[in-house]
């Protein structure tokens, strides 16, 4: 009887993640603007000669070598500034998690399965953009895989959670698309989008470290030149995936 | 046996506003429950408390033996609920949404025959944004079912349906009841609680007026019945005002219009049938469910819901 019901559970859990995969596919956000847009970015700049000069202070990286965890983050931030909080936050407000509250599931795992969704698109983005980088543009795989993945994991995380925050803050659909906006700017400027971090102002350069976005950017960057990431951007990274998350757990409202 | 749902002396405030003020009932097993009152009587704020939505602020509430709040797992498996205000997410289609829900539920209802019953088969691959008013009020009549519940919660199940529409979703939750689901049915309609309900609760401002069933509610209202006919020849109005039973005589144009109680009709035939007046064109008007409410609330049932 008790396995049957776990049987049950898993199947039910299965068909929500199904269902919300297949709807952030349709809601078409994530798909056009988490991976279409930069991987045409990525197609554009891998094709200009400028950009396969090494940056001062990187390394030896080219800035087309840092566009690959740029765009990479970039594919992060809209799943947590736009994708995520949106329809969260739609769901809320259309009652679909109050509808949910009413049935043996229960709406948290609603929450469970936009996550999980979001994670695989990210999956999907980061494996494409290091292949095509890869394959089409003579880009080096990252030279520490493991602190390349344990680091992406890191940024994953941090990010998935900001966006679980910003659709427990955000009163309705409206709002939370706005705070998303607002912060979907600063995060990719501090990720190097416009100027890459070395090159940055030292103040800017201090405050990018302690961003989300440049903190992965600086694990992603030890990672490409074949060290595991230092602390400070693990930990930064952590930092923001549990507080934000508690936070996010403590004031979400399911109506 | 023990009843299904029953609700004591709940009461629930938002704010400073008392949605509900005292609120007692018991559903039996297998019979169509009504709660039947005008907009912001507090009848959604009722079942919502019933299916643990809402906590109340003082009360005891128990469905199938079990407490809505602290035995929500066991309820919502057993307990099938239509919101007022339920949605889905707006690119879902109509099969995904009832598979899926069906998946919750430990013996899922056969959703296919689900649709064909509500009239929307032919919706199976639309989307739930692309429905209209009517449409989305069906699927979610069909998923309160959907889980083949013991008790089905359903508020104001066919506001927004056409007449025909509405006339099918009767049959559909007739047949329901028929094997052996309890229902409790939120409604400002007369004619819906008329036709499908076995009991009422009639309620206003956040207290139950009453508890009877359609017959006994417009029974008790003592409403007049109206008696309306054309005499075959010209008659004295006083043939008729002499009789106990008749309040009133009124004319228009050729038709003789009779206001009185129950006995009113036996007294005026059996008048006209001695002075060899032959009654055509002759209707009678039951008092209805809609005259007792008013009657007993003082209140119309206003058109729209809340
Ligand atoms: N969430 C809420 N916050 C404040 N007041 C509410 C809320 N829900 C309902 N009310 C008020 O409580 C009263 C009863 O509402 P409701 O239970 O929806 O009545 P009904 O379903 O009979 O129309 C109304 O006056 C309504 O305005
Ligand atoms: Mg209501």
């Amino acid at each position: 009887m008790s396995a049957l019901h776990t049987a049950e559970r898993g199947s039910a859990t299965w068909r929500l993640i199904k269902a919300e995969s297949t709807l952030c596919v349709r809601d078409k956000v994530a798909p056009l603007w988490g991976i279409g847009f930069p991987l045409v970015l990525l197609i554009i700049l891998g094709s200009v000669s400028d950009l396969r000069q090494p940056v001062e202070g990187s390394g030896g990286l080219t800035y087309f070598d840092l566009y690959v965890p740029v765009l990479i983050l970039f594919n992060l931030a809209i799943l947590a500034t736009t994708s995520l909080p949106t329809t969260l936050a739609g769901y809320r407000e259309n009652g679909v998690l109050r509808r949910m509250r009413t049935t043996p599931v229960g709406p948290a795992r609603v929450l469970a399965g936009q996550l999980v969704a979001n994670f695989a698109i990210a999956v999907v983005a980061m494996v494409l953009f290091v292949a095509v980088a890869g394959l089409g543009f003579g880009v080096d795989l990252p030279k520490h895989l493991p602190g390349f993945a344990l680091a992406w994991l890191l940024a994953a995380a941090a990010l998935l959670a900001i966006g679980l925050l910003v659709a427990a803050l955000a009163p309705g659909r409206g709002p939370a698309t706005a705070i998303g906006t607002v912060l979907f700017f600063p995060m990719m400027f501090f990720a190097g989008l416009w100027i890459p971090i070395s090159q940055m102002h030292p103040l800017l350069r201090d405050i990018a470290h302690y961003t989300p976005l440049g903190a992965g950017m600086g694990a992603f960057q030890d990672a490409y030149l074949g060290h595991f990431p230092s602390a400070v951007p693990l930990l930064t990274l952590t930092a923001y995936a549990v507080v934000c998350a508690f936070v996010a757990i403590r004031r979400f409202r399911w109506e | 046996m023990p009843p299904v749902i029953e609700v004591r002396d709940l009461h629930k405030r938002y704010d400073d506003k008392i949605a509900v003020d005292d609120v007692s009932l018991t559903v039996q097993e297998g019979e169509i429950f009504g709660i039947l009152g005008p907009n912001g009587a507090g009848k959604t704020t009722t079942v919502e408390c019933v299916e643990g939505l809402r906590v109340p602020d003082r009360g005891e509430i128990r469905v199938l033996g079990l407490d809505p709040l602290r035995d929500r797992a066991e309820l919502t498996r057993r307990l099938g609920v239509q919101l007022q205000a339920g949605h889905l997410p707006e690119r879902l289609q109509v099969a995904e949404a009832l598979e899926l829900y069906g998946s919750f539920y430990p013996e899922p209802a056969d959703w296919r025959a689900l649709l064909d019953g509500l009239g929307l088969a032919d919706k199976a691959k639309t989307r739930y944004a692309k429905l209209s008013g009517g449409q989305k009020q069906r699927l979610s009549i069909a998923l309160a079912l959907i889980g083949n519940p013991r008790v089905a919660i359903l508020d104001e199940l066919t506001t927004g349906l056409d007449p025909r529409a509405r006339r099918d979703t009767w049959d559909l939750i007739e047949g329901v009841r028929s094997r052996g689901v309890t229902i409790v049915l939120v409604t400002h309609f007369m004619e819906e609680a008329e036709r499908l309900c076995d009991r009422l609760a009639l309620i206003d401002a956040g207290r139950v007026v009453m508890v009877d069933t359609p017959a006994g509610l417009t029974e008790r209202a003592r409403i007049e019945q109206r008696i309306q006919f054309r005499p075959s020849r010209p008659m004295d109005d006083h043939l008729l005002t002499s009789l106990p039973d008749v309040s009133g005589v009124t004319r228009r144009g050729e038709s003789v219009i009779v206001n009185g109680n129950d006995n009113a009709l036996n007294a005026v035939t059996t008048v006209l049938a001695r002075n060899q007046i032959v009654a055509e064109q002759l209707r009678v008007e039951q008092a209805s469910l809609e005259d007792a409410f008013v009657q007993l609330t003082g209140k119309r049932l206003e058109p729209g819901p809340r």
